[in-house]
């Protein structure tokens, strides 16, 4: 049976989802909440797998716990963490718990994150993860080992539009898609004439594509992400805008920006949907949603 | 030429591995840790000085030609007397020479150096890491260019998103391995080789540790 979210995307609806970000420890208090307030209000709620290499509660128990609430999950694996036996073995344990929608990624360098001296796997990539997946649901393992009782999930990856250089990066991106995904989440997209260039090309393929909205919360943090992040790109107009917001207001700015944004993708029927990522303030969410019209 | 890349290990870690070892003939080696600076006559009268200065006795150095050679047995026969007064050896070679010494000379022996990886002179006094001997080579899938090694993650499929201005997410100093094949690749007129979707790694080239006979 399709996952709730894999209905979602094939209705032709405009998409939404979001992000929980793991708890350091075993709190899962602020999560619960932030899973609680936003559930009811998007398509699938994403759980992020050790987001920038910093070591936190699991993904999965992130997804159990979406799911125990009554929310739909989308399970985010990286393959920074776990060789292919320990992913197919956590795929089938997802399975069995009502986790079906997975996104696949590569994952970012050990280095980047809290423990940097750890051995990084990368045993697969993103495109291999997401065959795999595939694999599994015609009731084999990848070594070609039948299966006892199958799995079936909706399979994602990411895409970085603003990725330089960019060929590269759509030779991925449709390996990713031949190799079996049905939605790609976008990297941050701030530039959305720059986008929509993006989406011309990539509407020629059977996947439907989210575009990946970051928050912003005051004009540093976006001059940081020029600086730091790769493959985001904030326009200087957007700086300015967010420099030029009143004491105390800027986080408001960002919320604008986003809803903004998000009205426009939605108006002018550039992607399938957007994927809200408030980093730290996932309870924001609610407040972009309702800018953009949403709620 | 193929080099083995080294560095000092911090004093601290160094002092900590000879504690206990009061009397230490140093050994350095001629050939590769000369050209890096890490472990050539310089390097090695810095360390005795250095080693004197916080109270060891330092029986003798040497600088052997090529420490990773079975001859070098024979050339430290010289310095018996002062091998035999020594507590123990820092050796201010590669692993490779460290464990033939440690293999010929019945004595505790402390590397001094950090071995980092088998560079290629890539330019004067530069040496990078573009094989990693995986066993199940797969460059001639991606126009010569090893992403095993030359990918901080190995990945034989294309870029991950931390691509950045081609380079590579960890360091801005290093070329992001898919721009290099891509480029490559593009130039000469194949990128239809990297659209090739490509299997997971077979990683049972060799099971660890590596081991040839020429066959009888
Ligand atoms: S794939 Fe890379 S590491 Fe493996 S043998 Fe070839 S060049 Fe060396
Ligand atoms: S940035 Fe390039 S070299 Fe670095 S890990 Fe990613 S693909 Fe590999």
């Amino acid at each position: 049976m399709p996952s709730a979210f894999k209905k979602a995307l094939n209705s032709g609806k405009f998409i939404v989802t979001c992000e929980v970000a793991p708890a350091k420890g075993t709190n899962l208090e602020k999560m619960t909440h932030h899973i609680e307030l936003i559930k009811d209000k998007v398509d699938a709620m994403n759980v992020t797998d050790h987001q920038s290499s910093v070591m936190r509660f699991p993904s999965l128990g992130g997804a159990l716990l979406v799911k125990e609430l009554g929310g739909e999950p989308i399970l985010q694996m990286t393959c920074r963490d776990r060789n292919r036996l320990a992913l197919q073995a956590d795929l089938l344990f997802a399975s069995s718990r009502g986790i079906n929608n997975v996104l696949c990624l590569t994952g970012d360098s050990v280095m980047l994150g809290d423990h940097k001296e750890a051995k990084g796997v990368f045993d697969l990539d993103s495109s291999q993860l997401v065959a795999a997946i595939k694999k599994l649901e015609k009731g084999k393992d990848m070594a070609g080992n039948e299966l006892d009782g199958g799995v079936s999930f909706c399979a994602g990856a990411i895409v970085t539009p603003e990725a330089k250089p960019l060929e590269p990066q759509l030779i991925k991106f449709e390996k990713k898609i031949e190799a079996g995904a049905e939605f790609i989440q976008t990297q941050a997209v701030y530039d959305l004439d720059n986008f929509k260039k993006f989406m011309d090309y990539a509407r020629q393929f059977p996947v439907k594509i989210l575009a990946g909205i970051i928050l912003l919360t005051s004009a540093p943090m976006a001059r940081f992400m020029n600086k730091n992040v790769a493959g985001v790109f904030v326009p200087q107009d957007l700086i300015d805008e967010m420099a030029a917001a009143p004491k105390g207001g800027a986080l408001n700015k960002g919320i604008e920006i986003a809803g903004r944004m998000i009205r426009k993708i939605k108006e002018e029927n550039i992607c399938d949907g957007v994927h809200i990522m408030a980093i730290g303030k996932e309870e924001k969410v609610i407040d972009i949603m309702a800018e953009a019209g949403l709620l | 030429m193929i080099r083995s890349i080294t560095q000092q290990k911090p004093m601290e870690e160094i002092e900590s591995l000879i504690d206990g070892i009061n009397r230490v003939f140093i050994i350095g080696c001629g050939t590769c840790v000369t050209l890096t600076q890490t472990g050539g006559t310089m390097q090695v009268e810095a360390m005795k000085k250095s080693l004197s200065e916080k109270g060891k006795v330092v029986t003798g150095t040497t600088v052997v030609p090529v420490a990773c050679d079975n001859l070098t047995a024979d050339i430290l026969r010289e310095f018996e007397a002062q091998l035999k007064q020594a507590d123990g050896l820092l050796i201010m070679t590669c692993a490779f020479g460290v464990q033939t010494i440690a293999r010929q000379i019945n004595k505790i022996t402390v590397p001094a150096l950090n071995t980092l990886f088998i560079g290629k002179e890539t330019g004067a006094g530069e040496y990078n890491e573009v094989c990693t001997q995986c066993g199940t080579c797969v460059i001639g899938e991606t126009g010569g260019i090893c992403p095993v090694t030359a990918c901080h993650k190995g990945l034989v499929n294309g870029p991950c998103g931390g691509t950045n201005n081609g380079k590579c997410e960890i360091d801005s100093n290093k070329d992001c391995a898919w721009t290099m094949i891509y480029n490559r690749l593009k130039e000469l007129g194949r990128l239809d080789i990297m659209r090739i979707y490509k299997k997971p790694r077979n990683h049972l080239g060799e099971p660890s540790p590596g081991k040839f006979q020429i066959p009888a």
